[in-house]
């Protein structure tokens, strides 16, 4: 399988990303599954400030970074260009532009949220790609909207009183989905060629697509480094994070496992869950067996 | 044959950007901006322009979109107003850091609170330090002639700036006046076809554009901008002379227009339709054996302060009219950044029309005598207040 993934490195090595960084999986394997002609615009965030310290960069394709909140807005306009250059001045003749965003959970599912269903709704041909590490990492692990029920962060400690973070998960790929947009799905750093499957579908669909991909972080969700990938699995194999796309409104999950393995696996692994008592995994448990069965998995 | 329309403000500030031939256009509406984007959109239904319009969900968003499409290599365009300005501010640090050459018309009205849709300069003021060239017009006629001029200045190659043309919100957004539009080959003509020579996104030629700039290179890229804007004066001069001479309309010397100065001792100074009450002032009271004289600052940023201490060299008394104010100073913007190179003479500032609040041939006069009788240095006057 790994000999079908192109060769080519358009995501440098040398980046500044801690070790076992997932986001710069989700754009090394972005890369190579939506090749050459592309055009990214990136949220400010983790990926952006690890990879490009002025005069250095990790990438071999065009990128922009303006802002936190815009990149939707952005790929917008780079998109409504490369269009208008098509037609008034014959660039890129015969050939088709992939312009792709990359923001993180607090990019997209928070401040970006406008832009992002400004640019879905406007039907702007792009991938947007949110890398999810659940929690604003760059700024040093304060919760976001799609820090996951109980999990501590530094706005969200767990305490005497208070267990965590006290709200669900936003559930971004539905929000998605509700604009009628032509493709929409969940992916995981550890599923590599599903999400590159999922991003040349992306990219070949016209009009917008969006991709939401779990990406387990080291320093936030705090587990070794070596532990990345290994993470990402057990979050698809314990049904918290469930794989599918919804293709012109077909949902279709594209992993199921064949046994589900319990939620307390893949939650012991991480210092942010640490503080669960039993009756708390039990209830997760709960939830994420509804959830299961409401997706099919 | 000359082609004459009588159109308000904003219609010629959409005929400007269809006459660019702009590729991509991303603008929200907004009072009194918005009959501009409409027009625009307009223009684009019917086929008359061949530009993408983005129909953004903010402001936020349509300085974004210029952003990207500017980046990629489009000719950009935006037009907007105070809260929605307000709300672009961040994106405007950006845009004049990464010398995109955009261009924006900004429909010059009061920020809340109280909300108010009137005109004042306090939001295009309230941008001063964004890095952007402002430039600010007196009617419907230089609306026109200023945007035609803003692409060529954003994108000289040795500017690389974006562009703000004010017009005053309502006075000139939405009073109609004979314009002429001059012929769409003779104004691409003059701008040329944009194409940008050392950043842009195409994927031929891979670049970054907006890295992290660390305490080793950020001052650099500031610094940068102001050498930019040193440049932009002689180039606003020098593309205001061209245009003059293929358009046959000239503005002073593109930076400011002084209007019988070398006669007066007593000068006003202030910026956009302000300045056409102000001429008729003139003109009255020399009807009348009384000399006084107007500078119109055309360029606020880059403010051409050589050329307004040349300008003013002969006057004793200075009237420094702001249609905003620094509040906790107790003076308006053009005053703060003017007097201190008037040291010699008496320079006195009034804050006038604040949210639309109307200014009179009768106010101007009351600022004259003030300013000759019974000013002090330096002094601050509200004009027209309640008290």
């Amino acid at each position: 399988m790994a000999r079908q993934f192109p060769r080519e490195e358009l995501f440098a090595p040398g980046h500044r990303g801690c070790a076992g960084c997932g986001a710069a999986i989700v754009a090394r394997l972005t890369l190579k599954a939506a090749g050459k002609n592309t055009i990214v615009a990136n949220a400010t965030g983790c990926l952006e400030v690890m990879t490009t310290p002025y005069p250095e960069t990790a990438w071999r394709v065009p990128w922009m970074h303006v802002a936190f909140e815009n990149a939707a807005a952005v790929a917008s306009g780079i998109e409504a260009a490369v269009k208008s250059l098509k037609r008034k001045r014959g660039l890129y003749e015969g050939e088709k532009v992939n312009v792709i965003a990359f923001g993180g959970d607090g990019g997209t599912a928070d401040i970006g949220f406008q832009a992002l269903s400004g640019a879905m709704e406007r039907g702007h041909d792009m991938v947007y790609i949110m890398y999810d590490n659940e929690a604003y990492m760059n700024t040093g692990v304060q919760r976001s909207g799609s820090t996951p029920y109980m999990a501590s962060t530094t706005t969200s400690p767990a305490g005497s009183v208070i267990r965590g973070e006290n709200r669900p998960k936003k559930n971004m790929p539905m929000i998605m989905a509700a604009h009628g947009i032509p493709y929409v799905a969940t992916a995981s750093i550890s599923y590599p060629e599903d999400f590159m499957n999922k991003v040349k579908k992306a990219c070949e669909i016209d009009g917008p697509a969006f991709i939401q991909i779990l990406q387990p972080c080291t320093t936030g969700w705090g587990y070794p480094a070596a532990k990345t990938v290994e993470l990402g699995r057990l979050a698809v194999k314990a049904g918290i994070w469930p794989l599918y796309e919804i293709e012109n409104g077909e949902y279709r999950v594209t992993y199921k496992p064949s046994k589900r393995i319990s939620i307390e696996e893949y939650l012991k692994t991480q210092k942010r869950y640490r503080h669960l008592t039993e009756e708390d995994i039990e209830e997760m448990q709960n939830l994420i067996n509804h959830k299961c069965q409401e997706m099919g998995i | 044959m000359q082609n004459v329309k009588v159109i308000t403000g904003t219609s010629a500030a959409a005929e400007a950007a269809k006459l660019a031939d702009v590729d991509v256009i991303a603008a929200y509406p907004i009072t009194p901006q918005t009959t501009s984007v409409e027009k625009l959109a307009e223009f684009v239904a019917n086929g008359e322009l061949n530009a993408e319009y983005i129909k953004v969900e903010s402001e936020h968003s349509a300085i974004s979109a210029c952003v990207g499409a500017s980046a990629t290599g489009a000719r950009t365009f935006t037009a907007t107003s105070s809260q929605g300005l307000a709300l672009m501010h961040e994106i405007l640090f950006a845009a004049a850091g990464m010398r995109m050459p955009i261009v924006m018309m900004n429909a010059n009205r009061a920020l809340s609170a109280p909300i108010n849709i009137w005109n004042d300069q306090q939001d295009s003021i309230s941008q001063r330090d964004t890095g952007w060239i402002q430039l600010y017009a007196e009617n419907n006629q230089e609306t026109l002639d200023l945007i035609i001029q803003a692409f060529k200045i954003a994108e000289n190659e040795n500017v690389l700036l974006p562009v703000m043309v004010n017009l005053d919100g309502f006075i000139l957004t939405h009073t109609v006046e004979p314009v002429e539009i001059p012929e769409k080959e003779k104004v691409l003509n003059f701008v040329g076809q944009y194409e940008p020579k050392h950043a842009y996104l195409r994927p031929e030629k891979p670049m970054t554009q907006g890295a992290l700039g660390d305490p080793e290179w950020y001052m650099e890229t500031r610094y940068d901008v102001q050498k930019a804007q040193d440049v932009a004066l002689n180039v606003i001069k020098d593309i205001h002379d061209k245009f003059a001479e293929k358009f046959g309309r000239a503005y002073g010397n593109g930076l400011i227009e002084s209007y019988n100065i070398e006669n007066a001792e007593t000068v006003l100074i202030t910026m956009g339709s302000l300045c056409g009450t102000i001429k008729d002032v003139i003109d009255e009271l020399k009807a009348e054996g009384k000399e006084y004289g107007l500078l119109k600052i055309i360029s606020y940023r880059p403010l051409p302060t050589e050329e307004i201490k040349e300008a003013l060299k002969g006057a004793k008394n200075v009237a420094i009219l702001d249609k905003d104010i620094s509040l906790g100073l107790d003076k308006g913007a053009l005053f703060t950044d003017i007097a201190p190179f008037l040291k010699d003479k008496k320079t006195v500032n009034y804050i006038v029309g604040l949210g639309g609040r109307d200014i009179r041939k009768a106010n101007i006069k009351e600022i004259i005598e003030h300013t000759e009788n019974e000013a002090k240095d330096t002094e601050t006057k509200w004009i027209g207040l309640k008290e």
